[in-house]
């Protein structure tokens, strides 16, 4: 195959993914280059100014959101890193009647559509009194990491197995050294991987936060919905920028941390 | 025997103590909330606020005969089957040229590229079509310079935004479950067919395609559900008038305050979803124990 295709096809190929790579990119870039033009109407000819920057600094009601955003990515992270891969561990280490059960319905969150899991919760939520609020967009962001976590972990669990363990074990560890001394640091990877993986999905996840906000409180993404709903200003592009950059560096870390996206 | 029985209960409670944060989690964010919802979707009113409810099935015998909910019903399917398609059409080409055609280091390169905006917040790109779908932008002042004359490019508050901000979303998807399923299939398969005298197009749509069939249902399973339950990418880029099965759901529960009806509406829109994994479970058990 190669010999026939050879160089000219590999151009070409590099070519038309390169068109691809344009598609996905071109309105990300002009977004951004936005953020950095004076005019409040997105008017041309450019005008290089970092007016939008300035105003960012001085809007409260956009700074609180992306507060509440990363103080529920960071506790989310937590939360979901640390219950994710103990129920990894106990995937990986015991086979117990319902196993498969327990594995099926980590699939529900990540498949369903937010529209409906969103909506469900803001029912559910109202109705028992737990209520809207930053604890509950808390709640559900996450039951959407939790099932990513898993999955993460335990691929790294079973890329090991448990032939270390019994080895350590058989020369005479008990349970704690071999969790801290084997297990734990086998795992890490994975561990940060996921970690990583729980702030993105956290920090950019909008549609659950919007139906679990009562009105006055906002995350980053809903504020950002209202504002281009209500009628925007390149303040908003400063802000995505910000966003984009910041979530481009979180998933080349992934990627390092997962070799995710090359290799096999 | 007394030191049998501590050991299996030590072992059920390490078990219950590992797993029992999560199900915790899950059983009140997405299995008490769904049996909520449906429950909801059988009630004449939201009884919240001191209003008292009883049982009807009027929300499910409007969503099947009222032409409101049949029309825009459909409106949501034809949009997931055309943005799959798309999809489709864009990101096969793009797979079997990564799996085939281009080499190791560039290989990795592109591939990372094309993962690397999708983890990016959705919002803030279907946001950053506003900037190129109008002729007075960057994008439409330039290709005037470029093409004097050149066909308008505002496309704003009109169907086909919708569709090419979903497609940007969601072409990602497509060209990685793509890439994986060519990836994996043996080069020596192809080699076997040429010699046997196969020619190229014969080697592609006899063996290729069929091939990678598993990890095209996948694409399509990732990007026909959530385009399904869409709302905000058409409230951004397609206005007022676009109505779609998602929108109208979310009115339900930010404008009309009917729970009840919105609640039926996604539970309808559940049971689509669960019949198309229901169809593509086969394929997909395949498409995952092949990786």
């Amino acid at each position: 195959m190669a010999s026939t295709s050879g160089r000219t096809g590999g151009i070409f190929a590099i070519g038309y993914v390169g068109v691809i790579l344009l598609f996905l990119y071109v309105p990300i870039l002009v977004m951004m280059l936005m953020a950095f033009n004076a005019s409040p109407l997105y008017q041309l000819p450019f005008d290089f100014d970092l007016v939008w920057f300035k105003a960012l600094a001085g809007n409260d009601q956009l700074l609180t959101a992306a507060r509440n955003s990363v103080l529920i990515a960071i506790a989310n992270t937590v939360i979901a890193t640390t219950l994710g891969t103990l129920t990894a561990l106990a995937f990986a280490r015991y086979h117990f009647f319902g196993k498969s059960l327990l594995q099926i319905l980590l699939i529900p969150p990540i498949t369903i559509p937010w529209l409906i899991t969103g909506t469900a919760m803001l029912i559910f939520f109202f109705w028992t009194g737990i209520g809207r609020g930053l604890h509950a967009i808390l709640l559900g962001h996450v039951a959407l990491s939790l099932p990513y976590v898993v999955i993460i972990v335990g691929s790294r669990l079973k890329s090991y197995g448990v032939a270390l363990e019994e080895a350590a074990a058989t020369l005479g560890a008990n349970g704690w050294q071999t969790f801290w001394r084997v297990s734990a640091p086998l795992m890490a990877p994975g561990i940060v991987a996921a970690a990583l993986f729980a702030f993105a999905i956290s920090f950019d996840q909008f549609v659950i936060s919007y139906f679990l906000a009562p009105v006055g409180v906002s995350t980053l993404p809903v504020e950002i919905y209202s504002a281009i709903r209500k009628g925007f200003t390149p303040e908003i592009n400063a802000i995505s920028t910000i966003i984009i950059l910041a979530s481009m560096a979180m998933m080349l870390a992934f990627a390092r941390f997962s070799k995710f996206g090359g290799e096999r | 025997m007394t030191a049998l029985v501590s050991a299996s209960t030590r072992r059920l409670r390490a078990i219950l103590g590992l797993t029992g944060g999560t199900y915790l989690v899950l059983l009140i964010t997405i299995l008490l909330p769904l049996a909520a919802m449906l429950y909801f979707s059988f009630l004449t009113v939201t009884p919240i606020g001191g209003r008292t409810a009883s049982f009807t099935l009027k929300h499910y015998t409007d969503i099947f005969t009222k032409p409101l909910y049949r029309v825009n019903g459909q409106r949501s399917l034809m949009l997931g089957f055309q943005v799959t398609l798309i999809c489709f059409a864009l990101g096969y080409p793009a797979a079997l040229f990564l799996a085939r055609h281009i080499k190791n280091r560039w290989r990795e390169a592109l591939l990372l590229l094309i993962v690397l905006p999708f983890w990016s917040n959705g919002l803030v790109r279907t946001f950053s079509w506003t900037m190129v779908l109008t002729d007075s932008g960057l994008v439409g002042q330039a290709l005037q310079a470029v093409w004097p004359g050149a066909p308008s490019i505002d496309l704003m508050f009109s169907y086909p935004a919708i569709v090419i901000g979903l497609v940007h979303a969601y072409l990602p998807y497509m060209i990685l479950t793509c890439y994986v399923s060519l990836q994996a299939i043996d080069d020596s398969l192809a080699e076997a067919a040429r010699s046997l005298g196969a020619s190229s197009f014969t080697i592609f749509r006899r063996i290729t395609l069929p091939l990678s069939l598993p990890g095209v249902v996948a694409g399509t399973v990732l990007i026909f559900v959530p385009v399904l339950g869409s709302f905000m990418e058409p409230r951004i880029l397609g206005g007022q008038q676009a109505i779609m099965l998602g929108t109208l759901i979310e009115n339900q529960f930010t404008a009309s305050f009917n729970w009840p009806l919105g609640a039926a509406l996604g539970f309808t829109m559940l049971a689509v979803v669960i019949l198309i994994m229901g169809i593509c479970y086969p394929v997909l058990k395949k498409h995952l124990s092949a990786n």
